[in-house]
């Protein structure tokens, strides 16, 4: 499933470089996303992987300029779409970025769909929203169209229908067919198999990779679950308190993880064939984004950190072919 | 959706027949109606014939039967208070200036209190957020008479075009309505408030927005509907004390309605205006929930279409 980590000649569809964001809480301001660059390739699955509270949510959420108001504020970067500086877009022209060229599968299907409109009324709006269909008729075959590529028996029966006449991963497919259905270059989905039933995560990622083989949709996919990771994605990046800590390829970050937090977390998954009495598990806790050590956020909890983790920050080192780590360990051994 | 409506029609009629009844009984139960309507030096045979002609010497099921048997045609006797007129006769005469009353509040009611509610939760901890709030708890604790007094004094005693009383021209309903709408106004911001804020916090908001639907129609078409299912409820409280005559406010305006009706009916010991006003206020109420049922189901599937999954 691993398929081409891309050749250089393309262009990424996304790049995002040194985005940051701040929420300003009660508490203080937390750095929920601390300076995060990637790169999304047209036809690629990258896999973002991270603790709860690791800022995976705000980053996708940022992509969008849809940090909670008011306290959530992307205070610099750049999200380059196809090109085009999303930060510097009025809030008008970021309204018709937002379902046509980004999308998005939130978490909790039961929660996703308004449960007083259809789900033709929901499906239809997103298309109408943004022009892609000049009649009613149009609207309608578009969306049976959108229900046929989530793989929605009876699609025409189904638009009739309301939320809660479906099962959770029926309307999580039709989310997906919203988020789908205007044909954009991005799709983040940020957990979007966490609600489902086990059987139903694994048809639910399998349907998003088909998507994404037949539109060349770039598809991000936020996950805290490793196994999910190795399972669909190209290419993966770790985060860790506000930071891509490492990525890289997914076999190469499976065959040879080179930030001790990748390999605590991989470590950590649990695997057959394996007679482990107990899980291995990291020690202590991840830490509070509101003050964090002027070194290597995971420092403290590191078993191999020595006094330069602890003052300096690790700048991201090439490893490999798109492969890096932050981490001091990860310049000493190539 | 029919069959919703016709098991929330039969509730309601019976309803009515238990309120019917229980006004039946709680008049016997005060004594003999005879008391009222025989002078005290009546004659035993003249006391006997008035028994007969009120049908009091029957037993009280058949006494019962023809209350609601009457009462059916509108028929509730005669008024002990003003005896040349019936009682149901006194309260169609009082009910168009309650209604028009009560209609110009709920029109208050609705174009002041939503739009604040929507506006506080939107703008929520903005300066009007705050005033919306403190016009809020204003509402809800201040005593309608102290307000009404109140108005009267400081507007309508120093600007003689708006009237201290009574019913006449459009000026008559400034002070009245607004006494009355004050607490619903009060109370649909604070529901509307919380309603929309719950519902503006919730994932199919953020993906409605994430679909790229522009902010006003966030709220207006996937904030509001399913936030005016909760508040819809104490509508139709509120609508049924704008309809069935606020006494306190009518009495201190004096202001003819049907409200200002059940204050000097009970004061006279008036038992068949007393009768026709409380099963009217009950049918008033029951239709108003059959409304707000109905209006339920238009607005939520999930009643509309009953808990049924399909999945």
């Amino acid at each position: 499933m691993t398929a081409v980590p891309p050749g250089r000649d393309v262009d990424p569809i996304l790049d995002v470089r040194d985005l940051v964001t701040h929420l300003y809480t009660r508490w203080g301001v937390t750095k929920a996303v601390d300076g995060v660059s990637l790169r999304l390739y047209p036809g690629e699955m990258l896999g973002i992987v991270g603790e709860s509270g690791s800022g995976k949510s705000m980053l996708a959420l940022s992509l969008v300029r849809l940090t909670p108001e008011p306290a959530g504020r992307i205070l610099g970067g750049q999200v380059l779409l196809n090109g085009q500086d999303l930060l510097l877009l009025s809030a008008k022209q970021m309204r018709r970025i937002r379902g046509r060229e980004i999308s998005m599968i939130l978490q909790d299907p039961q929660q996703s769909l308004n449960p007083v409109y259809s789900v033709g009324n929901q499906l239809a709006e997103a298309i109408r929203l943004h022009g892609m269909a000049a009649s009613s008729a149009e609207v309608l075959k578009r969306s049976v169209a959108a229900l046929q590529s989530v793989r929605v028996p009876a699609p025409e029966r189904r638009l009739r229908d309301f939320p809660h006449q479906m099962s959770g991963g029926m309307k999580q497919r039709v989310v997906g067919a919203m988020a789908i259905a205007c044909q954009p270059s991005v799709l983040i989905a940020d957990e979007p198999t966490t609600a489902l039933d086990v059987t139903i995560q694994a048809q639910y990622l399998r349907l998003l990779d088909e998507i994404r083989k037949e539109t060349s949709i770039g598809i991000i996919l936020i996950t805290h679950d490793f196994g999910v990771i190795a399972e669909s994605c190209d290419r993966v990046a770790v985060m860790y308190a506000g930071r891509i800590v490492e990525q890289g390829p997914v076999s190469d970050i499976f065959d040879n993880p080179r930030h001790p937090y990748t390999r605590a977390l991989l470590e950590a998954r649990p695997r057959r064939g394996r007679q482990a009495a107990r899980l291995p598990s990291i020690e202590g806790q991840p830490p509070s984004l509101i003050d964090l050590p002027p070194g290597c956020a995971f420092a403290p909890r590191c078993r191999h950190a020595y006094r330069r983790c602890e003052e300096q920050y690790p700048p991201s080192f090439e490893i490999g072919d798109y492969h890096r780590a932050a981490c001091w360990l990860a310049e000493e051994t190539p | 959706m029919a069959r919703y409506v016709l098991i929330n029609s039969v509730r309601g009629v019976l309803t009515i027949l238990a309120v019917s009844f229980i006004v039946f009984s709680l008049a016997r139960l005060t004594g003999d109606p005879l008391d009222v309507l025989a002078p005290v030096d009546m004659s035993r045979e003249d006391e006997q014939a008035l028994r007969e002609q009120w049908g009091l010497d029957k037993s009280l099921p058949e006494q019962y039967r023809s209350f609601i048997a009457n009462a059916l045609r509108g028929d509730f006797g005669p008024s002990f208070l003003y005896p040349t007129e019936t009682a149901g006769g006194i309260i169609a005469d009082r009910l168009p200036a309650s209604i028009r009353l009560g209609m110009v509040a709920t029109l208050l009611v609705v174009t002041i209190g939503i739009p604040l509610g929507i506006l506080s939760a939107v703008k929520r901890g903005s300066p009007a957020d705050r005033i919306a709030k403190g016009l809020a708890l204003f509402g809800q604790s201040v005593p309608e008479f102290w307000l009404a007094i109140m108005l009267i004094w400081l507007i309508a005693v120093p600007w003689k075009f708006i009237p201290t009383s009574g019913i006449g021209s459009w000026s008559s309903y400034i002070l009245p309505s607004f006494v009355i709408a004050i607490f619903g106004i009060a109370a649909l911001l604070r529901l509307f408030r919380s309603a929309m804020l719950e519902t503006l916090g919730s994932e199919y908001i953020k993906l409605a927005r994430l679909k790229g639907v522009s902010e006003f129609w966030v709220i207006m078409k996937h904030a509001l509907k399913p936030a005016s299912i909760g508040p819809l409820t104490f509508f139709g409280g509120v609508a049924v004390r704008m309809l069935t005559g606020a006494t306190v406010v009518e009495i201190v305006f004096s202001w003819p309605g049907v409200g200002f009706l059940a204050f000097e009916a009970a004061n006279a010991r008036d038992f068949p205006v007393v009768q026709a006003l409380a099963l009217f206020t009950a049918t008033v109420i029951v239709v108003m929930n059959l409304l707000v049922d109905v209006t339920y189901a238009y607005l939520d599937p999930r009643v509309r279409l009953g808990q049924r999954s399909l999945a």
